[in-house]
């Protein structure tokens, strides 16, 4: 197993995908079918693959493991790829969400359905590239490279103001990224390498870390994205056909979390420790605002990207809690919220496709002819507000023991989240569920066709499996968790240490 | 036994699971026998449980079932601990249950949807056994948001109706405000003990405070929202929010609006969750935390208060509301109340027995009332009833015994009495004798609300049974006895309501206390209440029974005597009727409070402060000076290359000076 490059592998497999519908016609009798076909084939491939990553994983090694590097250009920058216990499972959730992405698009996009699945296969193998890259600058260029299907995919298959929400969504990332590729420049001039490896052993020294620290903070708290930040996200997803808010807030907001962890906080302890009452402020503001935000709106998908924002800020302040608990449950919580928020994007798409509307009020007394949507959206709503015996609670809960223990005045706040959470969640579900049926354009909508529940379905039960047994998600992140906590504890000691020397 | 404990736990589960997602397939009636069958099992094995644990001499058993969360000093595993608490729980929860269960295959037997009642019905069962078995905080928590969650879908049931949807809504809301501070309890509790399993946190509890002038008494413990708090304080904090997330779960004084609320759930539900399992889990949760509570005596002054004043406002507003569930539902937050002050006070034994014997009768009275509503085509409002002694005799027989127990009938000083007399007398006099601060006021309290309680519950059966009839002559035709189905239950809960107590006060608060609990109830040493409250004063004794008696003559004469009265008296002090009809104003009071501020915070945070503010001096902003920019620069194109070059070259001085001023900080 250990010679076989199983990382680049899966990395790549869907150019394979992009190479075969290069070849296809979209206008020949059996295109669309083809093209299709293709893309599920491709993703449900790479994932099963990506199991292997899984399967091959030790995790009692905190380590890189399945590493491979080779020389880029002679420039000291190589092609060098590896995971360990934090990036591990954000391979596995990206290669997972694929195949429901192209599902989710099968009837539902009419033009250019070519160039919109090849924008998918691309993005996955971006973004899938992001968390195998152990080399600053592969990661940069993934990092980046990703924003463009992305930007594609809402300005050309969005709704009305794509333009409008994809324009907004590239300000603000491009703005952060430039930021970050200067800290990458002034971090090779420093350490003299690029290499994370090496990077992450490397003490930077204070001054400077504050300064890095915040170029990085810049790029990953609007991918986040964290309070104020953030407007970016409701329009783009507003706008962005389903599969692209599934992939949106499963995972392209985990890319500033994964960066928050790899960089911010294994790289630049000291500036984290410093900055982390200011992020802490900035998470219980996002919990707190955005929840009160996403209880007033009046487009379901709108609500549902402002409960994403609330949901990262448990993410950001279980991060710079900088505890097991903290840190273990932000890696939960983000897992978690892949699979809750994808699936409850999923879910404002079966009824979008069925009417052609997000707006709450078109709807009302859905559970009197689909009842078996009903349920689902019930799971997930209750997921949504972290309801104990489904995985949101695992994350929610382990976040905020972690934040107790950083600081109580945090928790306090957050956990004021669990009240609010409940208000904009069950008040949704209210008024779409529940009531009676009486709107004539609603009478004759089916339940759930095969393709939705085999979409919905397996979501329904690894929300509910990962909420009773999270042991395999712990079990894998615990042994780097713990390394890049030992690092960081003694980084922070060493530095109190040198400044007590030099009171002396 | 490990077995049967599993089988206890998971058979309702298994239910809910045939019933919910087979239900369409096989059928209501199957889905009816399916889910009731296994629950008369489950209440069988309770049984055999409580015999083995309570009666018997096996102290405490653990199962262990699967781990859950590990993560660095945190480990919780899904576990069973079963003492006599539990036990308790168990024959409370399973009995009540199995009754309900087979009382609504005749009560629900119109309704289309039955296979999803019965499996919420399961569901609520298995989270409330999950609850009550719980080895540590975060499994109780599990059964306590889980009880929610299908005390939510069942208030909700009836979803066409707007007023079931804002009540369920309501209900889980104000429920996660007292959750709120539940989960601070557990992170307090994390912090303090380095773990949330029950039995680190008693063995370490019991030496946890510092020898009085110890050196380390007033070291600091922990930093809670800028407070620095040494060990006795700390412990005081962590049952304070633990003590929140009671108040929410059992509808006490403050938190308390969402259970009349919740009376919008068909009447079998309300029997079983508001009234004799759910709603008590608070009090469960205090008892289950009496290592904790008991070392702090601020916090428990506090649950005495909130208790008291628990059962002395709810009995005042259950005085005139006319609809027949919701005397029962304030009736139910003020027995609550009783049950606080005992805990508040150290009886635990005594709020547990009052826990037990209510569960009896509480749900006899409200079937009873289910039953009245089933004759009379669904009316629940009183004014419109009355007379139906005659037309449905057993209801009206059972109701009687639910009253009797509820009001606490019995002589002093000797074991005759119904269920509530043992029980509800036991706490009074605790709260005389107790050495608690509060005693005093508690006592009062506690007597005028038994005065009230006894009013209103005779004022419900005079309003419902006697006089003449005030149902359209319609209605009163088609009056006629509930099935057997329905009336089974409630012999057998009659008979808990008559026996429930002479047969086990000895147990629960008397003399085999010790043999009884086996340390499930922890209390100090010095803690003799269970010894203590028999020798109280002779008019302590006879205290309630002179309230309750009063309360009877002045509900005769009011409803049977002279019915103008109560109008009279409504009309003189109108004030008065108003503020108690309108529930002391809660509703109005935090709609005004917290719902609409909420509601226009979030719409001003969202047009002024993502719209106006951010996204105005941000994305819209950058755009509007990119259009400016672009404006001059169109004016600065001269078409001379020196002019550009130069331009170039003072941007790259620029970029170069900045790079090197930035590598070298």
């Amino acid at each position: 197993m250990t010679d076989w490059p199983i990382l680049s592998a899966v990395t790549f497999l869907p150019l394979v995908g992009v190479a075969l519908l290069l070849l296809t016609r979209e206008d020949s009798p059996y295109g669309r079918r083809n093209i299709l076909n293709v893309s599920l084939l491709t993703t449900v491939f790479t994932f099963v693959l990506s199991l292997f990553i899984w399967t091959g994983f030790d995790a009692s090694n905190p380590g890189f493991q399945m590493t491979e590097k080779h020389e880029w250009l002679g420039t000291g920058i190589s092609y060098h790829l590896g995971v360990d216990g934090i990036s591990m499972l954000f391979v596995i959730l990206t290669t997972f969400l694929m195949p429901f992405c192209v599902l989710a698009s099968w009837n539902t996009i009419e033009k250019r359905l070519k160039e919109y699945m090849i924008a998918f296969l691309l993005l996955e193998v971006f973004m899938v590239g992001v968390f195998v890259s152990l080399d600053i600058v592969l990661f940069y260029v993934f990092f980046e490279a990703g924003l463009i299907p992305m930007f594609i995919i809402i300005g050309v298959w969005g709704g009305k103001d794509r333009v409008y929400a994809s324009y907004k969504f590239f300000l603000y990332t491009l703005l952060g990224s430039v930021l970050m590729l200067l800290a990458i420049m002034a971090m090779y001039w420093q350490a003299g390498t690029t290499d994370i490896t090496e990077l992450l052993a490397y003490n930077f020294p204070a001054h400077m870390q504050t300064w890095l620290w915040l170029a990085f903070f810049a790029s990953f708290a609007v991918k986040m994205p964290m309070w104020p930040v953030h407007t970016w996200l409701p329009d783009a997803h507003v706008q962005a056909p389903t599969a692209g808010s599934v992939i949106l807030a499963g995972v392209l907001l985990k890319l500033g979390g994964y960066g928050l962890i790899r960089f911010s906080l294994a790289m630049f302890p000291l500036a984290s420790d410093y900055f982390a009452p200011f992020v802490f402020t900035l998470s219980v503001i996002a919990i707190i605002y955005t929840s009160l935000v996403a209880m007033m709106q009046d487009d379901m998908k709108k609500l549902i990207a402002y409960s994403s924002v609330a949901h990262m800020g448990y993410v950001t302040m279980g991060i710079f809690a900088a505890n097991v608990q903290g840190l273990q449950g932000a890696i939960y919580q983000m897992l978690s919220h892949g699979l809750v928020s994808g699936a409850l994007f999923l879910c404002v798409g079966v009824v979008y496709d069925r009417l052609h509307t997000r707006e709450i009020a078109a709807y009302g007394g859905l559970v009197n002819n689909m009842p078996k949507y009903a349920v689902a959206f019930m799971v997930f709503t209750m997921a949504n507000v972290g309801l104990p015996g489904t995985s949101g609670f695992v994350g929610e809960i382990t976040t905020l023991l972690g934040a107790f223990r950083a600081n109580t005045w945090v928790a306090l706040f957050a956990t004021t989240g669990v009240i609010l959470s409940a208000s904009y969640a069950l008040w949704l579900y209210r008024r779409i569920i529940f009531g009676a049926l009486e709107k004539e354009s609603l009478k004759s909508l089916p339940d759930l066709s095969g393709r939705e529940k085999l979409l919905l379905y397996p979501l329904l039960i690894l929300t509910i499996f990962f909420g009773v047994y999270p042991a395999p998600v712990f079990d894998v992140t615990a042994a780097s968790v713990d390394a890049l906590l030992n690092h960081y504890s003694a980084a922070l000691q060493a530095a109190q240490q040198s400044v007590a020397l030099l009171a002396n | 036994m490990d077995t049967i404990i599993k089988a206890i736990v998971f058979l309702p589960l298994i239910g809910f699971l045939i019933a919910g997602l087979g239900g369409n397939t096989i059928g209501a009636k199957a889905s009816e026998y399916v889910t009731s069958g296994l629950m008369i099992l489950v209440a069988v094995l309770s049984w055999i449980v409580f015999f083995h644990v309570a009666l018997g001499e096996t102290e405490m058993l653990k199962v262990s079932v699967l781990r859950w969360i590990q993560s660095g000093g945190l480990d919780v595993e899904w576990a069973f601990r079963v003492d006599t608490l539990t036990a308790v729980m168990f024959v409370v929860v399973n009995t009540v249950s199995t009754l309900v269960h087979v009382y609504s295959i005749g009560y629900m037997h119109h309704d289309p949807n039955r296979p999803r009642f019965f499996a919420y019905l399961s569901l609520f069962t298995f989270a409330m056994l999950m609850l009550v078995t719980s080895d540590n905080l975060f499994q109780m928590f599990f059964g306590w948001e889980g009880v929610g969650l299908a005390s939510y879908l069942l208030i909700g049931f009836w979803y066409k109706k707007p007023s079931a949807c804002a009540a369920a809504m309501k209900a889980f809301i104000v429920n996660r405000v007292g959750d709120f501070g539940f989960a601070l309890g557990i992170f307090c509790v994390f912090v303090l003990f380095g773990s949330v399993n029950f039995e680190t946190i008693f063995a370490a509890a019991a030496s946890y405070l510092p020898a009085e002038g110890a050196a380390d008494a007033a070291e600091p413990v922990i930093n809670l929202f800028g407070m620095t708090l040494d060990k006795s304080q700390a412990l005081t904090a962590t049952c304070l929010l633990l003590f929140m997330g009671a108040m929410g779960k059992s509808a006490q004084f403050l938190l308390h609006t969402w259970l009349p609320d919740a009376m919008e759930g068909p009447t079998p539900v309300s029997a079983l969750i508001h009234a004799a399992t759910m709603v008590t889990a608070g009090v469960f949760l205090v008892a289950r935390m009496s290592p904790l509570f008991e070392l702090s005596h601020t916090a428990l002054m506090v649950v005495t208060l909130v208790g008291a004043i628990t059962a002395f406002f709810a009995a005042t507003v259950g005085l005139v509301q006319n609809d027949i569930k919701r005397v029962i539902a304030y009736s139910t937050c003020s027995q609550l109340g009783y049950m606080f002050v005992a805990l508040g006070i150290g009886a635990y034994g005594a709020a547990i027995f009052h826990l037990f014997t209510h569960a009896f009768f509480k749900a006899l009275l409200f079937l009873g009332a289910g039953s009245v509503i089933h004759a009379v085509d669904g009316e629940q409002d009183m004014r419109y009833m009355g007379g139906l002694r005659k037309h449905i005799p057993v209801t009206f027989w059972m109701m009687t015994i639910g009253t009797l127990a509820l009001t606490g009938v019995g002589i002093p000083g000797t074991v005759i009495g119904f269920a509530g007399f043992f029980s509800k007398d036991a706490i009074i006099e605790s709260s005389f004798a107790s050495e608690s601060p509060l005693s005093g006021f508690a006592f009062a309290l506690l007597v005028i609300a038994a005065l009230f309680t006894s009013f209103y519950s005779w004022r419900l059966a005079f309003m419902t049974f006697f006089g003449k009839p005030r149902a359209s002559a319609d209605v009163m035709h088609h009056v006629h006895e509930s099935p057997a189905v329905m009336l089974v239950p409630l012999y057998i809960l009659g008979a808990g309501a008559v026996l429930a107590g002479v047969l086990f006060v000895q147990y629960f608060y008397g003399h085999h206390y010790d043999e009884f609990w086996q340390g499930a109830l922890f209390t100090l040493p010095d803690n003799h209440l269970v010894h203590e409250f028999h020798n109280v004063p002779i008019w302590v004794k006879w205290s309630s029974f002179v309230a309750m008696a009063v309360g009877f003559v002045l509900a005769w004469y009011m409803y049977i005597r002279s019915p103008e009265t109560p109008k009279y008296l409504a009309e003189q002090h109108r004030g008065l009727y108003q503020f108690l009809l309108n529930k002391w104003y809660f509703d109005e009071l935090y709609d005004f409070l917290f719902v609409r501020p909420a509601k226009r915070l979030g719409k001003f945070l969202w047009k002024k402060g993502d719209g106006a503010v951010i996204d105005g001096l941000g994305p819209n902003g950058i755009a509007a000076r990119v259009v400016d920019v672009t404006d001059r620069v169109v004016r600065l194109q001269t078409g001379y290359l020196y002019h550009y070059a130069f331009a170039m070259l003072l941007g790259i001085a620029a970029l170069v000076t900045w790079m090197m001023l930035g590598s070298s900080i």
